[in-house]
């Protein structure tokens, strides 16, 4: 806004030249942090290494908070927390502004908060210098490149401050792990060698492997499909029954309660043993003369739908929710048309309704496969993945928990991946499709 | 909902007689267009769907005897009344924790866990919805695309960087926390859970951030409003109904989340559905002890969910109902 005069001094020799100049001088800047972590890297371990902090830490933060009561944890957390957002927030107000003193809180911010952060971090005695050194680069680059920034001073600052939470926590916390889990699929058991493919024909050889891929594409066919098309005709039936909100309500009730709750009110339903029933499937059965059915231990594929029904139970009430606001978007008049030229309801809700909400349909199923596909909860309450009832999500975490074994785990985890994958494309794409009719 | 704003208005009396008549008339409309089939249609489908949860409920309040011998359908026969079972299901041990501390850790878990995500991901809506910056819509999309990162190949990852820190080549840079011996730490589940939910809040919070009109924030920056004022004075409080159902959300996911639990939370900080879990395997045929610890578990949620009901449509149909 009020950079005019600061741009005009920036950018005197001609906006190009002093593109180059700052574009080389930021290059130089990240050539220096480069050169600073392969140093840091050759250095060569040191096996008694101390951390050093300033006397206070993220580590001994954690470490006092713990010690306390939870509920004394939970105000002192978000008062903290808020208080940091607040310097945030105080940050990108003033720094970017214009003048002496705005410029050396600018100066201030950027070379003391990565040092800070680094330095709240712990690190080790002998990587001290190089990760100071990194940090002092880092904001560095910040300073100069906000400084020349096209758009005038501040304004790259104010971008970072605002996106640097985010990102770190996504980098660090997503973008890594993912990466790392990749690498680690092609590694054995301990994680030193490197063994091709073996660890992915494990997963399409071996019977756990085997059958939680071949149940995860049941799921993630059969949860969605079945789960929106009761919620549609149940949205259907409610717009025009009596007590909707009431009716509602029921059916949305399953999506507050847990998986892991969900799990043992069905385990309740499936419950089997001799003599007298209570669980309510099997007493239905006994009392048509039939025999009771073990049903989480019936194979082949038995316990996989009795598992998904329990998903789809949850789920339903979700579709449900969406699709009715938006069959209640549908415009009147077009049902009124259709009605005038003589269109059976039936043929009335295919034909107007249907494509009238599209959009809301293809955005629940895309939900409800990702959550499908990513399930972990019902199959570890319910059967815990015995008699091949198993599923990416989970048998990924128990190859990991029971026996170890990293890379299986990790291989199971880069198929799920692969089977999100065209969900999430697919969904980029409409994104974009929208923007542009926008 | 047609209703008409009584406020002081000379005319009161008036405005009641219209607000009645509106309201007789749409009653009138609306019972034009129900039909009796599509009631009783609705009221299967919503009978179906409450049974199982019902059962339980009911079984919760039987003396554990009449649970193993009989269906608890029985109980409208021979109905035996006590709550016995909620106190044996919360100071019941058998694992680290009883039921009733893992409550306590799930509030300590749930409240950090939803209040921090939502504050850094309004923070980075804000930037992508009213910074313009070069590579704006590809680092969205990329944000966005996150999501495709299933929470279990996170896990590994993330909880060596925890406890081991983070060395390359052998070259240690920074250790790990050491929160072994602490009471009661919940520091990584907060941070885990806040990751987690990172890309969605991110994605979902833009979407309404970027949908409010440029001219109120343009006028704000002609007086002299920096980004953090707008944002601290504008955004947040115009975003309330995005944020406070985007909350909600958060908040149940992370109540209910069982997989994060599982890997981060020292023995000690279990929340309430891993002691639920480990408790229904140890307490096995026991649905007596079982169906009051589950209803125990859903009390939150449920509250949660009736109180806020009306926040919870209408963040669903954010960004849904465009089409």
């Amino acid at each position: 806004m009020a950079t005019a005069i600061e741009q005009d001094t920036s950018t005197r020799r001609g906006p190009r030249l002093s593109r180059t100049v700052t574009g080389i001088i930021i290059l130089v800047a990240a050539i220096l942090i480069v050169a600073a972590f392969v140093f840091l890297i050759v250095g060569g371990p040191d096996e008694d290494a101390v951390p050093t902090t300033l006397g206070f830490s993220l580590n001994s933060f954690f470490v006092w908070i713990g010690a306390l009561h939870p509920l004394l944890q939970i105000p002192i957390i978000v008062v903290l927390f808020a208080m940091v957002v607040g310097v945030i927030l105080l940050l990108i107000e003033y720094a970017p502004r214009p003048g002496r003193g705005y410029f050396w809180m600018r100066v201030a911010a950027c070379f003391l908060i990565p040092v800070l952060a680094f330095m709240v971090l712990r690190p080790y005695q002998n990587s001290v210098v190089y990760v100071v050194a990194i940090a002092l680069l880092a904001g560095a680059i910040l300073f100069f490149a906000d400084y020349r920034a096209r758009e005038g001073a501040g304004y790259v600052f104010q971008l970072i401050t605002f996106m640097a939470p985010a990102a770190i926590l996504l980098l660090t916390g997503l973008v890594y792990p993912a990466i790392s889990t990749f690498i680690q699929s092609f590694l054995d058991k301990s994680g030193k060698q490197f063994v091709w493919f073996d660890n992915y024909v494990w997963t399409f050889t071996n019977p756990y492997g085997f059958w939680s891929v071949i149940n995860t594409l049941i799921w993630a066919l059969l949860a969605p499909t079945i789960a929106t098309a009761i919620g549609l005709v149940y949205a259907a039936f409610v717009d025009r029954a009596r007590g909707e909100k009431f009716l509602k309500l029921w059916v949305f009730m399953p999506v507050a309660i847990s998986f892991v709750g969900a799990g043992i009110i069905w385990k309740f339903v499936y419950d089997y043993r001799q003599g007298q029933q209570v669980g309510l499937l099997n007493a239905i059965i006994t009392w048509f003369g039939g025999q009771p059915v073990g049903w989480l231990d019936a194979q082949p594929l038995i316990n996989t739908f009795c598992l998904l029904a329990v998903f789809i139970w949850s789920q339903t009430g979700f579709a449900m929710v969406i699709l009715s606001a938006s069959i209640k978007a549908v415009p009147a008049d077009q049902h009124e048309a259709a009605q005038l030229d003589g269109a059976s309801a039936l043929q009335r809700f295919f034909n107007v309704t249907i494509p009238g909400i599209r959009g809301s349909l293809i955005v629940v199923l895309t939900t409800i496969t990702i959550a499908a596909l990513k399930v972990y909860d019902i199959v570890a309450v319910m059967t815990g993945g015995r008699s091949n009832s198993s599923v990416l999500g989970f048998e990924m975490v128990n190859q990991q928990q029971r026996f170890q074994s990293y890379g299986h785990s990790s291989a199971l985890a880069v198929v799920l991946f692969l089977f999100v994958l065209p969900l999430i494309v697919y969904n980029v794409i409409q994104m974009r499709k929208q923007k542009e009719i926008r | 909902m047609a209703t008409i704003d009584l406020d002081t208005h000379p005319d009161t009396a008036a405005a009641r007689t219209v607000g009645r008549s509106n309201r007789k008339a749409e009653r009138d409309a609306r019972n034009k267009l129900t039909s009796r089939g599509a009631t009783l249609a609705a009221a299967i489908i919503a009978i179906v769907w409450t049974i199982p949860t019902f059962g339980l409920f009911v079984t919760s309040f039987r003396p554990g005897a009449d649970s193993n011998t009989s269906g608890w359908w029985t109980f409208f026969v021979n109905p035996n009344f006590t709550l016995q079972n909620y106190f044996d299901a919360l100071t019941a041990g058998g694992t680290a924790l009883t039921l009733g501390q893992s409550f306590i850790n799930s509030l300590g878990i749930a409240i950090p866990a939803t209040v921090i995500p939502i504050a850094l991901a309004a923070l980075a809506a804000y930037a992508f919805a009213w910074i313009p910056f070069k590579g704006r819509g590809p680092l969205f999309v990329a944000v966005f695309a996150l999501q495709i990162v299933p929470i279990q190949m996170a896990l590994v990852p993330l909880l060596s960087l925890f406890s081991r820190g983070l060395s390359i080549g052998g070259v240690g840079i920074f250790p790990g926390f050491t929160l072994r011996d602490v009471d009661h730490s919940f520091a990584t589940v907060w941070i885990a859970h806040a990751i987690f939910a990172m890309p969605l809040a991110i994605f979902l919070l833009h979407n309404f951030i970027s949908e409010i009109p440029g001219e109120l924030i343009e006028a704000a920056r002609v007086d002299g409003a920096g980004h953090g004022q707008i944002f601290f004075r504008m955004i947040i409080p115009l975003a309330m109904p995005a944020i406070a159902s985007f909350a909600i959300f958060q908040f149940l996911w992370v109540w209910n989340d069982l997989l994060v639990a599982t890997i981060f939370a020292p023995s000690s900080s279990l929340p309430l559905t891993q002691t639920l879990n480990s408790l229904s395997g140890t307490w096995g045929d026991r649905w007596y002890l079982q169906s009051a610890g589950t209803f125990i578990s859903i009390i939150v949620p449920l509250i949660v969910f009736f109180a806020l009901q009306r926040f919870f449509v209408r963040g669903l149909l954010a960004g849904a109902t465009k089409g």
